[in-house]
């Protein structure tokens, strides 16, 4: 059985770990880190449930392998969280964008990665951008407007910290 | 679901990976962006017992112009394909074809190269590299067992279904896109039954004028044959012709006749011949339009 030993920073933090060359990403962050907020859905990538950023870039943890990640860093739903909940976990709940919040996670992770290229999207924009993500209860209409609830709020800091 | 088991290789360099290659033998897969790779090898389709991940070798993620061509780097993510500004100004077809290949997590990691290399006629790349009259470029070991590096016509690259001219120690390096010369269009037209999904069908055109005449013309097409299909007669029907609607519409009758779909749960033969016919002429329509004519 082959291992490699990997050290691969989630959420700021560095953890080492003996991994099989098999082992997948979303089991590094779940089973051996104990981070289950990314959710496994599929496990065929059509889902995005188990989105997350690798080195900033939204990608779908079930079709990486961990030892792809070493050295690099990886931010999962839990990294979201600063001091208060970040603008978009934000969005989702006064936007009623989740009821069964199954597919939330990586519906927030990949709205991240795409008000970081573009921060101000359109709603056509924003509908292309999640299009990787199934949402199979909630419907997609306050998952857009939760994440342009976070656009609206991100630009606003924004502008308040520019004066 | 869970892979079986390989042994992980990370080469720093090309001639590192190629020499791996050379010494795992058959049993070995390259992995580049592994969005067709890591799926097959879940379901226990693909079972490699070697690895070797090529993501390591950055300098293979370029798109650059240079000596009339237009040169992709195997390694460029789709994604990179997608938003790259010489290629809205330039080579709309590859926009038209990058931004339908999967979803935007896929596309993220997915390569250009792979999208090739892989062999998959639902795969967009191929036709799309087929109707451009595109070249392979792929570096093999070098001294007497092989000559290093060569450049395979893509009408000599596809050989059958996830079958290619690429041998077993041979990576695919670059894609070379002949630079648009005079006044050209061309366009990609995919029909899927959602995102994510390949394509029911897909045509690509691409066409050349003299004056208001097309001089010469490249028409292929996604997931309706063993590998992607070239449309010999519909590409001889538009050239010496002011390519007008009737003109794409016969075309686009003729590339339904050269298709060779199966009936599936994407449609029945009929519908898919009936998608290539309106797909191809509209793709037609759109790369005359791109061109600048009338």
């Amino acid at each position: 059985m082959a291992t490699q030993s990997i050290t691969v920073t989630i959420n700021g933090e560095a953890k080492s770990a003996e991994v099989e060359d098999r082992l997948l990403l979303v089991h590094l962050i779940r089973d051996n880190c104990a981070l289950t907020g990314t959710h496994i859905g599929c496990d065929t990538t059509h889902c995005g449930a188990c989105t997350v950023l690798l080195d900033g870039t939204a990608v779908k943890s079930c079709t990486v392998f961990a030892v792809q990640a070493n050295g690099r860093e990886v931010t999962t739903i839990e990294g979201m969280e600063g001091e208060a909940l970040h603008p978009l976990q934000e969005g989702f709940m006064e936007e009623h964008g989740l009821q069964c919040g199954f597919c939330t996670p990586g519906m927030i992770m990949s709205s991240k990665h795409l008000l970081d290229k573009n921060p101000e999207p359109t709603e056509e924009e924003i509908r292309w951008g999640i299009s990787g993500n199934l949402c199979r209860c909630t419907g997609y209409q306050n998952i857009v407007k939760a994440v342009q609830y976070a656009s609206n709020k991100l630009q606003e800091t924004a502008t308040e910290g520019g004066e | 679901m869970i892979p079986g088991s390989f042994d992980y290789h990370s080469p720093t360099s090309l001639d590192e990976a190629i020499q791996l290659l050379g010494e795992l033998g058959e049993d070995a897969k390259i992995l580049a962006g592994g969005h067709s790779l890591i799926p097959m090898m879940k379901l226990r389709l693909a079972e490699p017992t070697h690895l070797v991940d090529i993501n390591g070798l950055s300098d293979l993620n370029y798109i650059k112009e240079q000596d009339g061509y237009l040169c992709i780097g195997a390694m460029t993510r789709e994604s990179d394909l997608e938003t790259s500004d010489l290629i809205a100004e330039n080579y709309p077809i590859l926009k038209d074809t990058s931004e339908v290949i999967a979803d935007p997590l896929v596309r993220n990691l997915a390569t250009v190269g792979g999208n090739i290399a892989h062999g998959d006629p639902a795969n967009d790349h191929p036709a799309t590299m087929v109707a451009l009259n595109a070249e392979i470029v792929v570096n093999g070991p070098t001294g007497l067992l092989g000559g290093g590096k060569r450049t395979i016509p893509i009408d000599e690259f596809f050989v059958g279904p996830l079958m290619t001219a690429l041998a077993e120690n041979e990576i695919l390096t670059e894609i070379r896109v002949p630079s648009p010369n005079g006044t050209s269009g061309a366009s990609y037209k995919k029909l899927e039954r959602k995102v994510g999904d390949y394509a029911i069908a897909g045509a690509a055109a691409a066409l050349h004028f003299d004056g208001d005449n097309c001089s010469k013309a490249g028409i292929a097409l996604t997931n309706v044959g063993p590998t992607p299909v070239r449309a010999l007669e519909a590409q001889d029907a538009l050239v010496g012709s002011l390519v007008s609607q009737e003109d794409a519409d016969k075309a686009g009758e003729l590339a339904a006749d050269a298709s060779q779909p199966v009936g599936d749960h994407r449609g029945s033969e009929e519908y898919k011949r009936a998608v290539v016919k309106a797909l191809t002429s509209r793709a037609i329509m759109q790369a005359k339009e791109r061109s600048g004519g009338n």
